[in-house]
C-alpha cells in the first residue's frame, strides 16, 4: 500500500477528466485555428471550456487566456503587465513569480512568521512607480491563505498605477477563486493541481493590457500565440467544473483527514511542530517539522515505506534545497531543513493518513538515534 | 547486503553499481549535489546527475539525490580557499572523501539502514596480517586512488566497498559497454570539480573570494627576475607560469613567503630536502612508532619512495624535492600494497 500525500506537487487525473479528454486526443484532432469541420468542432469545445473557466474564475470568457500552466501564466501576468514600471511581490511567492519579478526592476515585500505577507513591509515598498503587485492567494508550501483584500486596499491608496496579480495555483482546489481573487486583475491557475492534466493553465486578465511574451499566429487575442492544447483545455475545464461543484464537501472531508494527520503526528512524535496555524491554512496542507532530523533522510525512509511527501523544492538535479518560504518566514536553516510537507487532496483516504501515522514515529526515531 | 552506491554519473561508479547488483546485493544509487556554482562541467552538474539517474534506471535500482552543498561549501570549498590564501596547496578530493563521502554520506547511509557504502574509486579494502582493514592499491596502478582515500579508518573501512578496484579501467569501460551503460565512453572528470576553466578559472575563483597578492619573483641571491599577479596561485616546486622565461636552465619555485610578496626560484637541487615535516597523521589502524621504515607517496599518481617515519616528519633515504605544504604524504606498507596512514606536509 502506498500513501500519496503530495497533492501540492500534482494531483491524480480525475477519471471523468480523462474520459472528457480522450476523444480530443484521438478522433477529434482538429486545430481550432482552422476553418473546416474538424477545426470548428475543436474551436467550439475550446470556447465551451473557456466559458466554464470564466464561470469558476469569476470573469468574462474573453478575459481567460489559456497557457501551458502556472509558470507561464505567472510570467505573462508579471512581465506582460509591467510596462516600464517596478514589480513588487512577496518573499514567499512561488519561484515562477519570484524569478520573473527578479528579472526586472523590482522590490520584494517581507513575510511574517505566520506565513503571510507582511502588510507593513508591503506598504513600505509601494509607490506610484509600481505597475504590478503579485501576491499569491494561498502559499504552496505552508498552505497559508493570504490577505488579498487587504493587499488590494493598500494598492488603491499607495500604488495607484499598479494592477494586482494573484497566483491562485495552490488556492483553486480549496477556495472559491471567483470570490477570493475577485479583487485581483490577474489570476493564475494550473490544471494539474486540481485533477486535470499537466501542461495546461489559465490566466485571467481583467481590464489589463498585456504585452505578449510569445509571438506567432496570434492565438488568444494575440497575447499568447501557439496552437491551443485542445485536449488539455477540455481536461482543465472538466476538472475545474468538478472541483468547483465538489469543493465544499471535499474541503470538509479533507480537513478532517488533515486534522487526523497533524494531531496524530503531534501526539505520536516528540518534537513535532506545525509550521502554520490550521485556521489560516487550506484544508489539504499539513506542514510540520521534526526537531533534529534532516528532511532529505526522512523523505528517503518515507519513500521506502510507500509514503510520498515533499520538502522545500527540488532543484534541477532533483536535490532538496532549503525552502525560501520557510527562510523568509524567519525559520532557522536547521528548522527549514527539518520541515516536511504533506499535502492531501481529492483522492486522499483515511488509510493513507494512517499509513503515514504508522510509519513516521519509527522513521523519526531511527534518524534521531543514528 | 543492503548497499548504497555513490554514483557520480561517471563510468566507474556506474560499473560499480552494476557489479554490486550482479554480486547479489540490494543496491540503491545516490548522487550528491555538492556544488551549485557556475561550474556546470563539475562533478555534480545537472547532466551528470541525469547520467547517474539513467544508469540507475537501466540497472533497475532506486536512485536518490542528496544535497550536501552546505557541508561541501564549509568543509571543502572554504578550506580550499583558506589553504590557498595561506600559500598552501590543498587537495579538495581528499577533503571531500574525508568530510563528505566517508563522513556525512556514510553516516546518512547507516542512518537509513544500509550496511555498506560503495564508491567507484580504484582502490580495494584488504585485510592485513594482523586482521586490520586497509585501503589497498587498485588493480590498475595507472588509476590507483588509494592516495586520496588514505584517511579511512577501521570504523569507515568496515562498511566501505570499492567494486571496481579489482579491475582495470579498460575493463571498467569494457563492462560498461557490454552492459550498454550510457556512461561507457564518458570522459574522465577534471581535477577540481567546482572550478571550470583551468588555471584562469582558478584565478577567477580565488580572486572572487580572497585578495590576490602581486608578488616579486627573485632568485636565490635576491635579484628580482619578474612579477606574478597572485602569490596564492603559486605552488612550491612549480616551474611554469612564473614570468621568468628565457634561456638557461629551468627554474623552480623553492620558497614562497606566505606573509609577504616574495617568491624565490632556483635550480632543481635548491628544492631538495632530506626530511618533510608533517601535520597531524591519520592512521588506518595502529600508529607507527618513530624510526619505522616506510614507503611514502606524495602525490596522487607519484611513485613511492623509501623513507623512515619520525613522529613529526619523514626522513627520505635519498634527498627529494620538497613537498608543497598542504599536499598529502601517504605511508604504504613495505610491499607497497596498502595504506598505513597519511598526513599533510607541514
Amino acid at each position: 500500500m502506498t500513501a500519496y500525500l503530495d497533492h501540492g506537487a500534482t494531483t491524480p487525473l480525475r477519471p471523468a477528466v480523462f474520459a472528457a479528454m480522450e476523444p480530443w486526443l484521438t478522433e477529434q484532432f482538429g486545430n481550432p485555428s482552422g476553418s473546416h469541420a474538424f477545426a470548428r468542432r475543436a474551436k467550439q469545445a475550446v470556447e465551451e471550456s473557456r466559458d466554464v473557466m470564466a464561470e469558476v474564475l469569476g470573469c468574462r470568457p474573453a478575459e481567460v487566456i489559456f497557457t501551458s500552466g502556472g509558470t507561464e501564466a505567472d510570467n505573462l501576468a508579471v512581465l506582460g503587465a509591467r510596462g516600464k514600471g517596478t514589480v513588487v511581490c512577496s518573499a514567499i511567492e512561488h519561484d515562477a513569480v519570484l524569478a520573473a519579478t527578479r528579472s526586472v526592476e523590482h522590490r520584494i515585500a517581507a513575510a511574517t512568521r505566520a506565513g503571510t505577507i507582511d502588510l507593513d513591509s508591503l506598504a513600505g515598498v509601494l509607490d506610484d512607480s509600481v505597475t504590478v503587485v503579485s501576491i499569491m492567494l494561498v502559499n504552496n508550501e505552508v498552505g497559508t491563505v493570504q490577505p488579498l483584500a487587504d493587499v488590494a486596499d493598500l494598492l488603491s491608496s499607495k500604488a495607484p498605477n499598479a494592477v494586482l496579480h494573484t497566483d491562485a495555483v495552490a488556492a483553486f482546489p480549496w477556495l472559491d477563486v471567483a470570490t477570493a481573487a475577485g479583487c485581483a486583475s490577474l489570476v493564475s491557475v494550473t490544471a494539474h493541481k486540481f485533477g486535470g492534466p499537466k501542461g495546461v493553465g489559465a490566466l485571467v486578465a481583467r481590464d489589463v493590457t498585456l504585452a505578449a511574451r510569445q509571438l506567432g499566429g496570434g492565438q488568444e487575442r494575440g497575447v499568447r500565440s501557439g496552437t491551443l492544447n485542445v485536449a488539455g483545455i477540455i481536461g482543465m475545464a472538466t476538472a475545474a467544473r468538478i472541483t468547483a461543484d465538489t469543493r465544499p464537501a471535499t474541503a470538509r472531508r479533507v480537513a478532517r483527514l488533515r486534522d487526523r494527520l497533524a494531531d496524530g503526528l503531534i501526539e505520536s512524535v516528540p518534537g513535532c511542530t506545525e509550521t502554520a496555524k490550521r485556521i489560516e491554512q487550506v484544508p489539504g496542507n499539513c506542514h510540520v517539522r521534526f526537531d533534529g532530523i534532516e528532511n532529505e533522510a526522512l523523505l528517503f525512509l518515507l519513500d521506502e515505506a510507500g509514503i510520498c511527501a515533499s520538502a522545500g523544492s527540488a532543484c534541477a538535479s532533483g536535490a532538496m534545497e532549503p525552502s525560501h518560504v520557510l527562510t523568509a518566514m524567519g525559520l532557522s536553516n536547521a528548522e527549514a531543513l527539518s520541515s516536511i510537507r504533506f499535502t492531501l487532496g481529492h483522492t486522499t483516504t483515511e488509510d493513507e493518513v494512517d499509513l503515514a501515522l504508522k510509519a513516521l514515529p519509527d522513521a523519526v526515531a531511527r534518524l534521531r538515534k543514528a | 547486503m543492503r548497499v548504497m552506491c555513490a554514483m557520480s554519473g561517471g563510468v566507474d561508479s556506474s560499473v560499480a553499481a552494476a557489479m554490486l547488483l550482479e554480486e547479489g546485493h540490494d543496491v540503491t544509487g545516490v548522487t550528491l549535489k555538492l556544488w551549485g556554482g557556475a561550474s556546470d562541467s563539475g562533478c555534480c552538474s545537472v547532466s551528470d546527475v541525469e547520467d547517474a539517474r539513467r544508469v540507475a534506471q537501466q540497472l533497475g535500482i532506486a536512485h536518490h539525490v542528496f544535497n550536501f552543498g552546505e557541508d561541501f561549501d564549509r568543509d571543502v570549498v572554504d578550506l580550499y580557499v583558506s589553504e590557498h590564501a595561506a600559500s598552501r596547496t590543498p587537495n579538495p578530493c581528499i577533503e571531500c572523501n574525508r568530510s563528505i563521502k566517508f563522513a556525512r554520506l556514510l553516516e546518512r547511509a547507516r542512518a537509513l539502514g544500509f550496511e555498506a557504502l560503495a564508491t567507484g574509486h580504484h582502490a580495494t579494502v584488504v585485510t592485513d596480517s594482523t586482521g586490520h582493514l586497509r585501503v589497498g592499491r587498485g588493480a590498475d596502478m595507472q588509476k590507483d586512488q588509494s592516495y586520496v582515500l588514505h584517511m579511512l579508518e577501521q570504523s569507515q573501512l568496515v562498511s566501505t566497498m570499492f567494486p571496481v578496484g579489482s579491475i582495470t579501467k579498460a575493463e571498467v569501460r569494457r563492462r560498461a559497454g557490454a552492459r550498454g551503460l550510457r556512461t561507457a565512453q564518458k570522459a574522465e572528470s577534471q581535477e577540481v570539480c567546482f572550478i571550470a576553466g583551468g588555471s584562469a578559472g582558478r584565478r577567477a575563483f580565488l580572486g572572487d573570494r580572497i585578495g590576490l597578492t602581486p608578488s616579486r619573483v627573485v632568485d636565490t641571491a635576491g635579484n628580482e627576475l619578474g612579477r606574478v599577479p597572485a602569490r596564492e596561485l603559486v605552488t612550491l616546486g612549480q616551474r611554469r607560469g612564473l614570468a621568468v622565461g628565457g634561456a638557461g636552465e629551468p627554474r623552480y619555485v623553492v620558497d614562497i613567503d606566505a606573509a609577504g610578496d616574495t617568491i624565490t626560484v632556483g635550480r632543481p637541487e635548491d628544492l631538495l630536502a632530506d626530511t618533510t615535516p608533517l601535520g597531524t597523521v591519520t592512521w588506518s589502524a595502529d600508529p607507527l612508532v618513530g624510526g619505522t621504515p616506510v614507503l611514502v607517496q606524495t602525490s596522487a599518481h607519484g611513485h613511492p619512495a623509501s623513507a623512515v617515519f619520525r613522529e613529526n616528519a619523514v626522513s627520505w633515504d635519498d634527498a627529494r624535492p620538497r613537498v608543497a605544504p598542504g599536499q598529502s604524504v601517504v605511508f604504504y606498507d613495505s610491499t607497497n600494497q596498502f595504506v598505513l596512514g597519511g598526513a599533510p606536509a607541514a
